[in-house]
């Protein structure tokens, strides 16, 4: 192991990571409101758009993210619409992470049976008030361990990016082996860089479930 | 003592094409104690939601105080909230201590001041035994704690008629007796109240009339003593019948299978 070539191409990962972290976030930020927007269509059985995110859903989960990603890269430039590769990243994880929002989030509505919602009524809540404050904190607590799994799906699924031209970690490990022949170095950067990145997040969800849990919920 | 709280006048409710409630009448007087049986399936929930407008009714009808009850009208949460409702299930909100359960409404719905409601709130916990328990979440408690809570989180809105819906269906044998004490204790003091429920005994006990309905309609309306002596109905008779027979076939029913 060549620890002066690790040391001396930290910083360039750094950069990449920061890329990677940058795209990733702005991208589950996108998917959280994609998501949210879908799963209320979804859950309220909004007339037509009820379609039009059913569709968007089978196919955003059913296609790989590379192939959205060539879609919105090649794709859009043909249609006269310019793209700067660190937008199509965000765009592409926004698409591909807004279907997987949606289920997480709607599967959590649902989850809260109708008769809760009848007993907030019975209480003389109005619609509102039944989802705000009946509805809305269990169905946000049910749907938080898939919320999580997607966010540390997605943040994995940032390894397609340098497919795009986007110099971000995947691309930097790519580029030094070819360059150096350093396999193992390279590969020991990327793997650390991902976990610095995932290690955390994994981390803080499992707090979160953990304490959930502890909070009274699962009757 | 006469005046007249719930009028019901030619209810008819339906499930798609199926006649759940067919011309339905019903006068409930402040005070009174009305205690719905009948076999399963004869719209006895269906009747004590079509009252609280949880389903939308397709002819005639109800009216709380002289006020029409429709699932469309705007004051129809005003209307909910002089309506308490007890579930089978009891629908405790999971997330919130009882403490909060009890609160949410009075706060959110009728803007009540806080420390106001909190007192009553635990006064009502006490009433009921529960009141160290304020702190503990639903998923602590078991069945008949959870529905004396739901009890008195319908009481703390001060409703002026309360319905119950089998509410001890769900308990196991043992907790049954502790929710009902409740419900007769609030008959003693005057409260106004629709019990559906399969606890014979205790229907005799509390009720000041007994509605038997039938196939979607009310087949005997009666004072508790005259419906279980001397029931006018064939039906009656044999839905009593299956009561008794029921209480005299099950003990052989175990001995021989234990015999097996
Ligand atoms: N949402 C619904 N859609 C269609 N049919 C329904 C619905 N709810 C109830 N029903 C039907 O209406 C009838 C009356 O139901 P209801 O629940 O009021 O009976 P019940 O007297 O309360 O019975 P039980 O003693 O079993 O609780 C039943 O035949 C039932 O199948
Ligand atoms: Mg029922």
């Amino acid at each position: 192991m060549d620890w002066e070539f690790i040391v001396q191409h930290i910083p360039l990962y750094q950069e990449a990571a920061w890329l990677t972290v940058r795209i990733g976030l702005l991208g589950v930020v996108f998917s959280i409101l994609i998501g949210l927007v879908c799963a209320a269509i979804q859950y309220f059985r909004v007339p037509v758009l009820r379609r039009i995110t059913g569709i968007y859903i089978e196919l955003s989960r059913n296609t790989p993210l590379l192939i959205q990603l060539f879609f919105i890269y090649y794709g859009l430039p043909k249609i006269g619409i310019q793209t700067d590769p660190e937008l199509c990243g965000i765009a592409g994880l926004a698409f591909l992470g807004g279907s997987y929002m949606a289920e997480a989030f709607r599967s959590g509505l649902e989850a809260v049976s109708p008769i809760q919602m009848e007993s907030a009524l019975s209480l003389g809540m109005n619609r509102r008030q039944t989802m705000g404050y009946v509805v809305l904190p269990q169905a946000a607590s049910i749907s938080v361990p898939a919320f999580i799994a997607n966010v540390i799906f997605l943040l994995k699924e940032t390894s397609v990016f340098s497919a795009i031209s986007l110099m971000d970690l995947m691309f930097t490990a790519k580029d030094l082996i070819g360059l150096y022949y350093k396999t193992t170095e390279s590969l020991v950067l990327l793997v650390v860089f991902y976990l610095l990145i995932l290690l955390p997040v994994s981390v803080c969800g499992t707090l979160l479930e953990r304490r959930l849990r502890y909070a009274g919920f699962g009757s | 003592m006469t005046e007249t709280l719930l009028k019901i006048e030619h209810l008819v409710k339906k499930f798609d094409d199926n006649l759940i409630l067919d011309d339905i009448n019903l006068e409930v007087k402040k005070g009174e104690v009305i205690v719905v049986i009948g076999p399963s399936g004869c719209g006895k929930s269906t009747l004590l939601r079509c009252i609280n407008a949880l389903e939308p009714i397709q002819g005639g009808t109800i009216s709380l105080d002289g006020e029409p009850i429709d699932d469309k009208s705007r004051s129809l949460s005003v209307l909910r909230e002089k309506i308490g409702m007890v579930f089978q299930s009891y629908e405790l909100f999971p997330h919130l201590s009882v403490l909060n359960n009890v609160m949410l409404a009075p706060l959110k719905v009728q803007k009540r001041k806080k420390e106001e409601v909190k007192e009553e709130a635990l006064t009502l916990l006490e009433r009921v035994g529960l009141k160290e328990k304020a702190g503990s979440f639903p998923r602590q408690l078991s069945g008949g704690q959870k529905q004396r809570v739901a009890i008195v989180r319908a009481l703390c809105m001060h409703p002026e008629l309360l319905l119950f819906d089998e509410v001890t269906a769900a308990l196991d044998p043992e907790m049954v007796r502790e929710v009902l004490d409740v419900i007769l204790k609030l008959a003693a003091q005057g409260r106004t109240m629709i019990i559906v429920t399969h606890e014979m005994q205790f229907a005799q006990a509390v009720a000041d009339r007994i509605l038997f309905l039938d196939g979607g309609s009310i087949i005997e309306s009666a004072p508790p003593e005259e419906f279980f002596e001397h029931p006018k109905t064939d039906r009656a008779k044999q839905f009593l019948n299956t009561f008794t027979f029921e209480a005299v076939k099950t003990p052989h029913k175990t001995i021989k299978e234990e015999e097996d």
